[in-house]
């Protein structure tokens, strides 16, 4: 099918995109797409955002103040689920669709049409998840992690449609992934060679085929939680014979993959803007890509990580413990290659290298405290504490996050054919930095003192610590209404972008004019393959 | 769309992959079980044991054998062993009872789920009979002693001293609504 469209794809569109509304609906453009991935994740971003703004509201004092602690689950559960599926993911795909063609010489993704689906599908999906809140009963109040029996027994009337939500986001996620995979082994240009492909095509073909592997097994365990409820079987229900331990295993199993999907493409991103801006090649290219692969390995044989305490043997906690500590290998081959790329080097500090380097000192905070976890005995201790929380979040805000927000900056000139506002710009970066620490620093303390997650109301002692988070989370999540002020106002107006942009920057997508005319690299001789990997 | 294509060849493997891992996420269940049974993991203890030649008894040694009931969450019934703890030698075959009552006015079905502790004396313990092996259904007001036999393996490590047979009693009776209920023995 696609393969045809392809071909009479840019005979038929040669004037550029459709006018009106249809066009958004019915694009199989990448750029187009991309846009509306991008879109659709700071609108869901957003969405996510405030309910941690209510979590934070909440627990501003100890005492239950402003919601009841069934609503203050189904916070935490929604935020989780929201920003994990419907912010972080969908925005790398949208990178994806942006930046995979241009950066291989492709003139679009290898399946256009399925790439319309793919994202169409998400905005009913999240529709649906969010319309549960409404619903008699609430929304899912069981946590992100949707833990057996909490999701199954004693579950809302709702979770039906939140397994049917997740359904559709793993269906748009495996067609994402596929196309992301066929693009990239099929459409690059003649003579590139994979190790020439810059990081970010790289990382994100190896995401793709993480979540090929893992998204089956998500809609294989939520199908299992559907037959559960609604069919008598006993999967995970002890009585008739299953376990609830068991939908931890086969939970983790898609989970921990699923981290590093969400951290993967973020190292391809800052490996793409740090040698920009250090005016230097990439330290280390071909140790990257192999310290990819092995964090890609790995992520498959240490699931049960987050499961110490459910009672394991103790060589299963050793096995897992040693496992992950593994994993801190290829990725500190990866941050030492990035300060080796900085070493010496000619530096310059626009708003995506701000954000690029607070990602490599926040995320390798993240990535420590990580470490202390995969610790068994000091996890008995830490499990589902704070200190948890303060951890992934060290990884998912100024790691996955900051990692789009540098990507947008950085590409931004190239998308819209203005440069942003440079000094809105760091100032949005100074602002989410010191929000982020102010949030997420103290949650390290409280959760080392004991205070457990998810909880409306806490002792007396976590007061001061909560209030201080609370007052970040505030500064952060009303900063990014800075950050949407600055793209559109880039999009309207602002100084014209070069094609190459940035004086450092390296890379096909800096050889075509700014901004990228809707079709580029139609043709395999507009190719400059000395330009390639960046 | 021509199969010879590498496009639409790379699509199709892949979503063959995609078909494999849902069909693998369902396969990790009879995995874990035949897993958990066969290395007594997450304290599981095997089915119906059948003696096959009468073993000695290893009167040199006493492992205590301690047993403890829950109920799961709104189970009604009482539950509790009528001997909270007893001394055996290993290869030995030992009886004891559990009491049920309940109190409801409704009749009930139930079943129990056993587990050990320590997680790798799970395999040692053979159980000949045991009420867990079927379901009980009572009518309301009604008791039962149900027995339950068992033989401690003579292979039990020696570090083993104390060992813990832990029961916890489900409430099944929708699920058994549309079957023919077991009757209590």
């Amino acid at each position: 099918m696609s393969a045809i469209i392809e071909e009479h794809h840019h005979d038929d569109h040669h004037h550029g995109p459709a006018k009106g509304l249809m066009r958004w609906v019915f694009t199989t453009n990448h750029k187009d797409i991309g846009t509306l991935y991008l879109w659709f994740s700071f609108a869901m971003f957003l969405l996510g955002g405030t309910f941690a703004l209510v979590i934070r509201a909440e627990l501003f004092q100890p005492g239950l103040q402003l919601i009841d602690p069934a609503f203050f689950n189904q916070m935490t559960t929604m935020h989780g689920l929201i920003m994990v599926f419907g912010a972080v993911m969908p925005a790398f795909v949208g990178l994806a669709n942006w930046l995979v063609p241009m950066m291989i010489g492709a003139p679009d993704m290898a399946l256009p049409r399925m790439n319309n689906y793919s994202f169409w599908i998400l905005p009913f999906a999240f529709t649906m998840l969010a319309s549960t809140m409404l619903m008699e009963g609430g929304g899912p109040n069981f946590g992100w992690t949707f833990y057996a029996p909490l999701s199954t027994d004693y579950a809302p009337p709702s979770v039906t449609f939140f397994i049917f939500a997740v359904h559709l986001m793993g269906i748009s996620s495996i067609m994402g992934s596929i196309n992301v995979v066929v693009t990239i082994l099929n459409l690059r240009a003649p003579g590139m060679t994979l190790m020439q492909m810059p990081l970010f095509v790289w990382t994100w073909l190896i995401t793709a085929y993480l979540l090929i592997a893992v998204m089956p097994v998500l809609a294989g365990v939520v199908t299992m939680m559907l037959m559960d409820i609604h069919f008598g079987t006993a999967f995970f229900n002890a009585g008739g014979g299953g376990d609830p331990v068991l939908f931890q295993h086969v939970f983790w199993f898609f989970g921990h993959p699923e981290v590093y999907i969400m951290i993967l493409p973020a190292f391809g991103v800052v490996s793409a803007i740090i040698p920009t801006f250090a005016r230097k090649r990439l330290f280390g290219y071909a140790s990257m890509v192999y310290a990819t692969s092995s964090i890609a390995f790995l992520s498959f044989i240490v699931w049960a990580h987050h499961m110490f305490t459910v009672g394991m043997p103790l060589a299963g906690e050793l096995y897992f413990m040693y496992a992950t500590m593994l994993i801190a290998v290829p990725t500190g081959v990866k941050v030492f290659n990035w300060i080796a790329t900085m070493w010496q080097g000619s530096m310059s500090f626009e708003t995506p290298m701000l954000f690029a380097i607070a990602f490599v000192i926040l995320f390798t905070i993240g990535g420590l405290s990580g470490l202390m976890l995969s610790i068994a005995p000091a996890d008995f201790q830490y499990q589902d504490t704070y200190f948890v929380v303060a951890h992934f979040h060290y990884v998912l805000v100024p790691g996955s996050i900051f990692s789009i927000m540098a990507a947008v900056y950085y590409w931004l000139p190239k998308w819209t054919g203005n440069m942003y506002d440079e000094t809105l710009g760091k100032t949005h970066f100074w602002l989410s930095f010191v929000g982020v620490n102010v949030t997420f620093f103290p949650q390290h303390f409280t959760g080392l003192a004991g205070m457990p997650r998810r909880i409306p109301d806490y002792a007396l002692q976590f007061a001061d610590y909560n209030m201080v988070s609370s007052v970040g989370a505030f500064l952060f999540g009303f900063s990014q209404l800075l950050f949407l002020f600055i793209v559109i106002k880039c999009i309207r107006t602002g100084k014209k972008a070069t094609a190459q942009v940035w004086e450092g920057a390296h890379g096909l997508e800096w050889t075509i004019p700014s901004p990228a005319p809707y079709h580029t690299f139609s043709h395999p001789d507009q190719v400059d393959l000395k330009e390639a990997h960046g | 769309m021509k199969a010879s294509n590498p496009k639409s060849r790379m699509v199709l493997k892949l979503v063959l992959v995609t078909f494999g891992m849902f069909g693998f996420g369902f396969a990790l269940v009879p995995l874990y079980t035949v897993f958990c049974e066969l290395t007594g993991l997450n304290g599981k203890t095997g089915g119906q044991y059948t003696q096959t030649a009468t073993s000695s008894v290893d009167r040199d040694r006493t492992v205590t054998v301690q047993f403890i009931t829950n109920n799961n969450a709104d189970m009604s019934w009482e539950f509790r062993p009528q001997v909270r703890s007893i001394k055996v030698h290993p290869g030995e075959m030992n009886t004891t009872s559990f009491y049920v009552r309940n109190p409801t006015g409704s009749a009930i079905t139930a079943q129990a789920v056993p587990s050990v502790t320590p997680f790798r004396a799970a395999t040692y313990l053979h159980k000949t009979e045991c009420f867990c092996f079927e379901q009980q259904q009572l009518a309301g007001g009604e008791s039962l002693d149900m027995p339950l036999r068992f033989i401690v393996d003579r292979d039990v490590p020696a570090e083993i001293e104390t060992l813990t047979l832990s029961y916890t009693l489900f409430d099944i009776t929708e699920q058994t609504l549309d079957q023919p209920a077991v009757a209590a023995e």
